[in-house]
């Protein structure tokens, strides 16, 4: 290609950070992620030379990395502080004082940006809200959660111990959680002496069709979101006539709420590897891609030393297992998309362009990552795998419900006595899952219960017994979604928090097509018209309005963003009457 | 070539060809729309090959890039046939079919091995060789050409040199496969249709052949000369040698278009008479006696054109001309009724159905057709004929429609001007994207891109010279000397220099150009001459 | 030379016309649309078969040269058994197919789209886009005043063409042109995300500084106006812009031997901008930067003082 370039001339330090990442490999296209990366660790942000060098080296045009770089929220064109905290105030710790945590914050460290710290949507830590994230660029950069968060705590970097995690999974046992905060995460031994690979060996030895056959026979559904059949997207991709085959593991868990996949991740990597490994040899695929979120630095690590360690142990590579099989894992690190964790958004962030979804047809199993088959499975689907093939996909089936097979994991958090990620069979309600964790904090009454994250629905407190099976919450015309259950009492400000939920879309779409461009702005502002009483007409006129903004995004956008921006909102005013009662708070 | 002189290809047959040979042409800046199909054809998952001693922005497009000595073209050639013949991957059919004189090819570039090739060329034997082998196994494969081909003093047996490789390989006469000259300027092939040239009627129709001459003679009513007349370099010759007297230019800056300006400055003075048609006031129209002021033929006035693809197109008009400006063909019907002919009032589809009752190839093409179709492509040989797609598919019928064709063995032959110690430095010339022959019409437009012109000179030699970007240097050529600022462009080999012809008031690059010419072509070898460069004001460096 | 007689004569025709190879046998599919049978080739789009029976769909984001991008959602159309609607200029028949162009859900998607980029976007030179939002009824007023645009200052740094981004409905058009689709330049994409997404050069350096090229392609295919002719804008500024008093004629371009076909907007005998036919096999609406702007030698202007260097 002619390319022009016009950037500065890289500095020796600008191409080493480059080089550190590039190094010897084939300067493809999919790369570019992972360098301006490299760059951002370095440098804290993504400097002119840095940036030439990249496009240099990569052939990729300047004028499309830098739409790339402006597409992800972890990476900066401008400088920045060298050390950045980001801080949550999306809705879990929005309850839990993270306004509060945001002004304390400006008044020590100076306006947001500049003082060394930025609002972030949902960091995947509200268990222990109120959250934040600090990346430290330099030499040796580092990144590190601190949750609960305060002005002090965000200085120093919290001891790693995995029993810690405990406190994320209050209920002991479980068939997908018994080992987290039990069985060290860093540890192959550990987790083969705990029952892993068990599933893989099964797998190698009945065959990949007989590995799809007990999926199948599982009835097991996508954990993602999407709760499509996981055996029927098996077969397709193995079935499909082009290769190179594909595997990828969505771990872009961003949904707010949403914290399930971060804990199983650092808590039991080799699970997530097990199941990535079972569903590659099914699928005919020797590559697979865990794309993780930004935002996830321990599960980043955890998830890293796991892979070099199965790989070093022999369960990943050429071979595995004496198998005559192979299959390896490529880790993706996410730059700050919630978008990016939409499979086709996720495919295009992997081939180094921004996270645009793409519209479907054609499905990943057809034409997925570099356009061919692909597998795209969430980090709990596929963590079920290796359970199923111990269990046998019939007897698998018989736990939960006939339409809803299986354990399942819901993140319990707002107001709550304990916070957390719980493990249910399919079939336990609202209600019970709510007092598993305790109650409403304080004995308070429950206003509200946000299901499925900011995607989802709201629900009063009258649906308390609502089953939390795909069946029974599809009756209820609500969604189980990535297992979210938020909690809100009474004194809660719901008004704040749809405002909040509107913000989340206007500034997660990735702004490709109208309606969600457009329409998450529009809805946004309507519902401040709302709330400071300036409305244009009357309140009917302005609801109407705001019905067909929500089903035009619904409608006519082109991915699930768009489709469920206006969900939330439109089932709080519904579900809960938010503007109909005799006092709004809005 | 073959008896019709023409692109033998469609553009989009280049979109879904596998192999593309892009040799001596920058075409992504001096053809960018057919740039465009060849992009789709790389899109599609076409290979390139770039043949050319500069990296372009073309060769930047290209799987490997050939950068081969100037002027080494047909040592090159000679060595792609030799590999291909050596590596047995003759189009055995194809040749015993449909071609004459492969053995008295193979035996004379049985010499050329890969060795051979690097040594002349200076293109890596690895590189020859894989060009070869991707040409010759490519189920369609085209070879595309431009100036770097035919500005040169052997510019008919360049272009032989490369008719042989397709020959070998059976890629021309199918779809996809074939020989294709990329014409620089926007009607040069609709010239050679009508028969502006030496030796032809239009149509191809040779006017040594006595029913084509009778043809004419009879339609028109006069007896024509029964052998060819001169090409301009010959005419130029001529001036020299005072065998031509009166010259009568139209649309032509020969003053400053022809290498070694000094020299045709000399011989245009030497005319008794000299009349100049145009729509500028060009150089050479200032020297005339007298000087047509003429519409503008693509906007100002009403015909048709032939495109690389041989596809006769309409132009027609949009403006008036300025006040005192004709139409070219009427400054010719009104000169005509001068001398005591009236030939009426001008149109230019009366004159345009004469041609297509005197040419058989353009026999189909009535304006209402071209107008209809967007142009057609000739042969259009009646009013039922879509125009040939691709050109000699009859060399694929069985038996052969007509003659077999030739090869024709060449020599390799380096440019006349050798280099020496005291020009060391070889200078080629091209164009740039936004620019156009001697900038006469480009100048009017204010081109973002345009940075005046530069000697441009390779990264070593800007070091070895001393000099840095934009210093003006001194340049010279056994011929004249100009000054110029420096331009250093790392797609330049050291030894290798480059100007462009668009700026001659302020850097007069045909000063230092050389007029060795091809006799059979009438080019000149602008594509090679040898020169040096001094520091203004500093001791003598090369 | 080559041979003899054919030095002499042109070649013998070919027994047979030549002709591209057949393409692969493409099926054909039935599908129903606004419960009118049609038959079309298994390959086409929704919009294909729908203007095939006369059925209209609007675009903005679609253009038979450029791969559909469906960002507009202007052409969405309802297919029976889908949850969402589908944008017709991409999405593929199926066999049986139910399609209705015009049902309430259609209706509602137009009026909405048109009432967001109305409500955002200056669409002042944009006719194509004013007609569908008065035939879809948009109220754009309905959002109010104090709303979110991309109003922006006009971007004016060369002599051939300006940009004028609060105009800019974000259809990716001059991006495809620029890219892979015509150009293959990669001058400008697209950068920023969400509502602050927006056509920019590399670092939002100003045209002379980036990669492009000025074949004015982009311009060639951009639908509101956001790209023009700087002597279209000016002439705009200046109220002199007439589209009632200008011919429009094709002719070929007079720069090298491809043969673009030029279409000259012609207003008081000067040429005012240069566009080229999409249905033209040499150009598909493409040019380059001589074809496209290197017309004003014709102009019988006096010679302006300005050298062609620098």
């Amino acid at each position: 290609m002619d390319l022009h370039f016009q950037g500065p001339e890289a500095s020796a330090e600008e191409r080493a950070a480059v080089d550190g990442v590039l190094r010897d490999q084939p300067a493809h296209r999919d790369l570019l992620l992972p360098a301006l990366h490299a760059a951002q660790d370095r440098f804290g942000w993504v400097t002119p030379g840095a940036l030439d060098y990249i496009c240099r080296r990569l052939s990729v045009p300047p004028a499309e990395a830098h739409g790339v770089v402006t597409f992800y929220h972890l990476l900066s064109l401008e400088p920045m502080p060298a050390a950045m905290t980001h801080v949550c105030d999306d809705i879990a710790c929005r309850v839990q004082g993270a306004e509060r945590l945001c002004d304390e914050l400006a008044r020590r460290l100076g306006p947001e940006g500049e003082g060394g710290w930025k609002r972030s949507p949902c960091l995947g830590l509200c268990e222990r809200a109120p959250a934040a994230v600090v990346i430290r660029a330099g030499a040796a950069p580092s990144a590190f959660a601190v949750a609960p968060a305060s002005a002090e705590a965000i200085a120093t970097e919290p001891e790693e111990d995995f029993t810690a995690f405990r406190r994320s999974v209050p209920r002991e046992g479980g068939r997908l959680l018994h080992r987290i905060g039990r069985v060290d995460p860093s540890s192959l031994s550990g987790y083969l002496e705990s029952g892993g690979y068990a599933g893989l060996r099964r797998a190698i030895e009945i065959g990949p069709a007989a590995v799809i056959g007990e999926v199948s026979a599982s009835k097991l559904m996508g954990r993602g979101g999407a709760a499509f059949p996981t055996g029927r997207k098996w077969e397709a991709v193995a079935r499909a006539s082009a290769r190179p085959h594909y595997v990828i593991c969505n771990a872009d868990e961003s949904e707010p709420g949403t914290f399930k996949d971060r804990v199983l991740m650092e808590g039991d990597p080799f699970a997530v590897v097990e199941g990535m490994t079972i569903a590659g040899l099914a699928t005919g695929s020797e590559r697979g891609f865990l794309y993780i979120r930004g935002e996830y630095p321990l599960a980043l690590r955890r998830m890293a030393a796991a892979i070099e360690s199965a790989r070093a142990g022999g369960w990943l590579g050429r071979d595995l297992q004496g198998s005559g099989l192979s299959f390896d894992i490529e880790i993706r690190r996410g730059a700050g998309a919630y978008i990016c964790g939409e499979e086709t958004a996720l495919f295009n962030s992997i081939e180094g362009k921004r996270g645009e979804p793409r519209n479907k047809p054609p499905f990943p199993s057809e034409a997925g990552v570099f356009g061919k088959p692909t597998l795209v499975n969430n980090v709990e689907t596929l963590v079920n795998i290796p359970l199923i093939l111990r269990l046998g996909g019939e007897a698998y089936a018989k736990i939960g419900t006939s339409a809803s097979t299986g354990p399942k994991l819901f993140c319990v958090s707002g107001h709550v006595e304990r916070p957390g990620v719980y493990e249910v069979d399919f079939g336990a309600t609202l209600g019970e899952l709510i007092a598993m964790a305790g109650g409403v904090t304080g004995g308070r009454r429950l206003r509200a219960v946000l299901l499925g994250g900011a995607a989802g629905v709201f629900v009063g407190p009258d649906q308390l017994a609502m089953p939390l099976t795909f069946e029974g919450t599809r009756a209820a015309a609500a969604t189980l979604g990535s297992g979210v259950i938020l909690a809100f009492d009474d004194s809660t400000d719901l008004g704040d928090i749809l405002l909040r939920i509107a913000a989340f879309f206007r500034d997660e779409s990735c702004g490709q097509c109208v309606p969600c461009r457009v329409g998450t702005v529009r809805q946004a502002e309507l519902l401040h018209r709302l709330r400071s009483g300036c409305l244009i007409g009357d309140l009917a006129t302005e609801l109407a309005l705001l019905r067909e903004i929500g089903q035009v995004m619904r409608d006519a956008s082109i991915c699930g963003l768009g489709q469920t921006a206006s969900s939330a909102v439109e089932s709080a005013l519904t579900a809960l009457e938010l503007l109909a009662g005799p006092e709004p708070r809005s | 070539m073959f008896g019709a002189g023409g692109g033998t290809n469609s553009y989009r047959e280049i979109e879904e060809t596998d192999v593309i040979l892009l040799w001596g042409s920058n075409a992504r800046e001096t053809h960018p729309i057919f740039f465009h199909h060849l992009l789709k054809g790389i899109h599609h998952g076409a290979r390139l090959f770039a043949i050319d001693p500069r990296r372009t922005s073309s060769a930047r497009w290209a799987e490997s890039w050939l950068g081969l000595e100037v002027g080494s073209d047909i040592a090159l050639a000679n060595a792609v046939g030799r590999e291909i013949i050596a590596a047995g991957l003759v189009n055995r059919e194809f040749v015993e079919n449909a071609t004459t004189g492969f053995e008295e090819y193979a035996r004379a570039v049985e010499p050329c091995t890969l060795e051979y090739g690097e040594r002349e060329t200076g293109v890596p034997a690895e590189a020859i060789r894989g060009m070869a082998h991707a040409f010759a196994r490519a189920e369609r494969a085209m070879i595309c050409w431009t100036l770097g081909i035919t500005e040169h003093h052997n510019a008919v047996d360049n272009v032989l040199a490369l008719i042989n490789l397709s020959l070998l390989t059976g890629h021309v006469g199918r779809y996809g496969s074939g020989l294709n000259p990329l014409r620089g300027q926007n009607n040069v092939q609709g010239g050679g249709d009508m028969g502006a040239l030496p030796d032809r009627f239009p149509g191809f129709q040779h006017v040594e052949v006595p029913e084509f001459r009778r043809k004419f003679e009879e339609r028109w009513g006069v007896t024509l000369p029964p052998t060819r007349g001169w090409n301009i370099t010959e005419m130029f010759e001529a001036m020299g040698e005072g065998e031509l007297r009166a010259l009568y230019v139209l649309g032509e800056n020969p003053l400053q278009s022809e290498a070694d300006q000094n020299l045709a400055r000399r011989r245009l003075e030497s005319l008794d008479f000299l009349v100049a048609q145009d729509i500028f006031l060009t150089a050479t129209a200032a020297m005339a006696d007298v000087v047509f002021p003429a519409a503008a033929g693509w906007c100002e006035s009403d015909g048709t054109v032939t495109n690389s693809e041989r596809r006769v197109q309409r132009v027609r008009k949009a403006l008036e001309p300025p006040a005192g400006a004709r139409d070219d063909v009427r400054i010719l019907f009104d000169l005509a009724r001068r001398m005591g002919h009236d030939w009426g009032e001008p149109r230019s589809e009366a004159i345009w159905d004469e041609v297509r009752s005197l040419a058989p190839p353009f026999a189909g093409m009535s304006y209402a057709r071209i107008e209809a179709l967007r142009g057609l492509q000739w042969p259009c040989y009646d009013d039922d004929h879509p125009g040939e797609l691709f050109l000699h598919a009859r060399l694929w019928e069985r038996p052969i429609v007509g003659p077999r064709v030739a090869f024709h063995p060449v020599e390799n032959d380096p440019p006349v001007e050798r280099l020496s110690d005291e020009y060391p430095l070889r200078l080629t010339t091209g164009r740039r994207l936004d620019d156009y022959n001697t900038g006469v019409q480009t100048s009017g437009y204010a081109s973002p891109l345009r940075r005046g012109e530069s000697l441009d000179i390779s990264p070593e030699d800007a070091r070895r010279l001393g000099v840095h970007d934009g210093e003006v240097v001194r340049v010279s050529s056994p011929r004249g000397r100009i000054e110029v600022p420096i331009r250093i462009d790392d797609g330049l080999k050291p030894g290798l220099t480059f100007l462009t012809p668009h700026f001659p008031d302020e850097v007069a690059t045909n000063l230092l150009t050389i007029d060795a010419t091809d006799p059979r072509s009438g080019t000149a070898e602008f594509k090679a001459a040898a020169i040096r460069v001094d520091r203004l004001g500093g001791t003598g460096l090369t | 030379m080559i041979d003899d007689s054919l030095w002499f004569r042109p070649p013998p025709r070919p027994s047979q016309t030549p002709v591209a190879p057949p393409r692969p046998l493409i099926g054909m599919v039935s599908l129903t649309i606004d419960g009118q049978s049609v038959e079309v080739a298994a390959s086409s789009t929704i919009l294909e078969a729908c203007r095939s029976i006369g059925v209209e769909i609007p675009t903005l984001c679609y253009l038979e040269n450029l791969t559909p991008v469906n960002v507009c959602r202007i052409c969405v159309v309802e297919v029976t058994g889908a949850r969402v609607l589908v944008p017709a200029c991409s999405r593929r028949v199926e066999p049986g197919m139910e399609i209705q162009t015009d049902s309430p859900r259609v209706a509602l998607a137009r009026r909405m789209v048109m009432e967001f980029l109305a409500s955002s976007v200056d669409l002042s030179t944009a006719p194509q886009a004013l007609e569908y939002a008065r035939r879809y009824g948009a109220r754009p007023e309905r959002h109010g005043a104090a709303i979110e645009t991309v109003e922006q200052p006009v971007k004016i740094d060369n002599d051939l063409y300006v940009r004028d981004y609060a105009k800019c409905i974000l259809c990716y058009k001059c991006v495809e042109a620029c890219g892979t689709d015509a150009q293959n330049t990669f001058a400008i994409a697209v950068a920023g995300r969400g509502f602050d997404a927006r056509i920019s050069t590399e670092a939002d350096v100003p045209l002379p500084d980036s990669a492009c090229v000025y074949c004015g392609n982009c311009i060639g295919v951009c639908p509101t106006g956001a790209l023009m002719f700087r002597s279209e804008f000016e002439m705009r500024e200046s109220g002199t812009w007439d589209e009632s008093r200008q011919s429009k004629t094709d002719t070929i371009c007079s720069y090298c031997g491809v043969g673009c076909t030029l279409t000259l907007h012609v207003q008081e005998n000067r040429i005012v901008k240069v566009t080229s036919p999409m249905d033209v096999e040499v150009t598909h609406g493409n040019l380059c930067i001589k074809g496209r702007f290197g017309f004003e030698f014709v102009h019988d202007d006096p010679k302006e003082e300005s050298s062609p260097v620098g």
